[in-house]
């Protein structure tokens, strides 16, 4: 599975003109509002005729300028979750459910991924909606509905454009989890996944591209692009940071778990996955502090060793440091006259200690 | 009271057939110029608005006049017809389904206009992604979603036609048993002592139709309304 896309795209004064590739897994777009996501993820689905460029699934050529070629949306086999769930009022939950496969025109190419209606009701926790009407469903059903709407479309991709963006914290974390089982899930089933908030792409996404003002300013593997110090201010200062793998080791009676990383362990409050389970840690840039020396006598019992991979001094009074922590990267966030101060440069071998009550569980993710 | 003469029964019966076929007629061209102009792109689209509202703001004699004028047997549309299908609807009852068309329009128009234009085209954006032809669009999400706009343009229509008075009695005239409708007969019986009587049987059975009909179209617009709760949320 690979998908290719490069679009250029003007509309009144603004022009898009980014692309990306994409193999498996989740791939997010990420930047701010007007950065030219949602133009880009309709270009995808076909819901909007480019200016120029192409976009290509395995081969398959579903647009190019060049040759006058545009498939259609309903052609396109694209499953959509908008962030307006989008659900048809005068049909009822399975109805809606239903639509693709009732619906569908026949002839058009259908995707790998063709679960049964029973399996997408159970995944999604569904069962007691199917005969409600979509105006009964609080927001985060209504995202759950459409969710299911769309893989039950025989999909070759899922294009999901801020699917949580309109629910409160509370009903975002009901939904995330579910999002996480699909990605584990749907083998094979590529998904687009277009968001603003970071924490999300930090759960879920395996690429990430990042757009800003119409132009793709950084693109690759997650973990690469968000420990990336020159992306911390396209990223914000206070949302930059890395992601890490952990194993869980033990939940104490403390409420504390212990987790092992490459680099040695951690202990972290409110860790809900099981004993041996593989967990993310989104790491925030601004809540990692560095030391020469091993520190004693702090209240943070999370201390890495670490090695200075780069540095980025700005304009601004802080500086980014990339870290080395084992297999795992980090980023910190310390003044920039500290830089001096403790004579850090690349390849310096020092000490990252990390305030644990500031790894929020919204940043914990499988 | 309600018992009613040869004659009167024969124009209530001509005005309910009028009425009817003229709904029925007129309500896929109607859907389809209601859907150009809400929906369309195109050179003319003020001219077309126009020349659609143009019967609701004439003189009714106005319209019939120029509806005998274009259909008489002198006419340009009437020695077509008279020509090729060997055919004329002056003085005919289809020439009132005719007048009762042209009057009807604007308003079963302008009903389904805005029941369009209140579709949000998201939705239809959305069911294209699950695979939908935009046919299959229109017949699953689009028309459910506006047939309540139908409806109520249905019934304007139907009521109009039911009154229709001066482009008819200018078009096709005053026939008793051809083209003697409702507020025709009404009339012709007030123009004569002593047809007071007649004419006030005529009357209540206008009232009874009439409160029948927006009955039946209250009660249908709320079990459309109930299937397609949320519509409007």
């Amino acid at each position: 599975m690979s998908v290719h896309v490069h679009i250029t795209h003007t509309m009144g004064d603004f022009t898009l003109d980014a692309g990306f590739e994409v193999t498996a897994g989740v791939t997010a777009i990420f930047g701010r509002s007007g950065a030219g996501k949602t133009t880009l993820i309709n270009a995808v689905a076909g819901l909007l005729r480019p200016d120029a460029g192409h976009v290509r699934i395995d081969g398959d050529t579903l647009f190019d300028a060049s040759k006058r070629m545009f498939v259609p949306a309903h052609k396109r086999r694209m499953g959509y979750v908008f962030q307006d769930a989008r659900l048809f009022p005068h049909l009822s939950v399975r109805q809606n459910m239903n639509y693709g496969a009732r619906h569908a025109a026949r002839g058009t190419q259908a995707g790998q991924y063709d679960p049964s209606f029973t399996e997408v009701v159970d995944l999604l926790g569904l069962p007691d909606l199917l005969t409600r009407a979509p105006h009964d469903l609080s927001g985060g059903e209504k995202q759950r509905v459409a969710l299911g709407r769309a893989l039950l479309s025989r999909p070759r991709m899922l294009l999901m454009d801020e699917p949580l963006a309109a629910l409160d914290a509370t009903r975002k974390d009901s939904i995330l989890p579910y999002l996480e089982q699909l990605k584990s899930g749907a083998a094979g089933l590529p998904i687009l996944y277009v968001s603003h908030a970071l924490d999300e792409v930090a759960r879920l996404a395996d690429h990430l591209v990042v757009l800003s003002q119409g132009k793709v300013a950084a693109s690759g593997p997650l973990f690469d692009v968000l420990s990336d110090p020159s992306l911390v201010p396209l990223l914000g200062v206070r949302q930059a940071g890395a992601v890490i793998y952990a194993t869980v080791a033990a939940h104490n009676a403390n409420g504390i778990s212990t987790l092992n990383v490459d680099a040695g362990t951690l202990e972290l409050p409110g860790v809900q996955a099981p004993i041996g389970a593989r967990v993310r840690l989104r790491v925030l840039a601004q809540d990692v502090i560095l030391s020469r020396t091993r520190p004693e006598g702090l209240s943070s019992r999370n201390i890495l060793p670490v090695t200075v991979r780069s540095i980025r001094t700005g304009a601004g009074p802080g500086a980014a440091i990339a870290l080395d922590a084992g297999s795992d990267r980090l980023l910190a966030r310390i003044p920039a006259d500290a830089v001096e101060k403790l004579e850090l440069s690349d390849g310096v071998a020092c000490y990252a200690v990390i305030n644990a009550t500031s790894v929020a569980p919204q940043s914990i993710g499988r | 009271m309600l018992g009613l003469d040869p004659a009167s029964w024969d124009a209530l019966r001509l005005s309910l057939l009028v009425a009817s076929t003229a709904t029925i007629c007129a309500i896929p061209v109607a859907l389809w110029v209601a859907w150009l102009l809400a929906r369309g792109r195109f050179r003319g689209k003020a001219v077309l608005s126009a020349l659609v509202h143009l019967p609701l703001v004439l003189p009714p004699v106005v319209t019939g006049y120029l509806l005998l004028m274009a259909f008489g047997r002198n006419g340009p549309m009437g020695q077509f017809l008279e020509t090729v299908f060997g055919v004329s609807i002056t003085f005919k009852w289809t020439g009132a389904v005719l007048a009762a068309i042209i009057m009807g329009f604007p308003l079963m128009v302008r009903a389904m206009r805005l029941a369009i234009e209140a579709v949000d085209p998201k939705l239809e954006a959305a069911a294209a992604t699950l695979g939908a032809s935009p046919r299959s669009v229109f017949t699953s999400v689009t028309l459910p979603l506006i047939s309540p706009g139908i409806l109520a343009g249905s019934v304007m229509g139907f009521a109009k036609a039911i009154g229709e008075f001066g482009a008819t009695i200018t078009f096709v005239a005053n026939i008793p048993g051809q083209t003697q409708t409702l507020p025709s007969a009404i009339y012709a019986f007030l123009q004569v002592p002593g047809g007071e009587p007649r004419a006030i049987a005529l009357v209540l059975w206008a009232c009874v139709i009439a409160i029948g009909a927006v009955l039946v179209s209250e009660w249908l617009a709320h079990r459309v309304a109930r299937r397609i709760r949320g519509a409007a949320a």
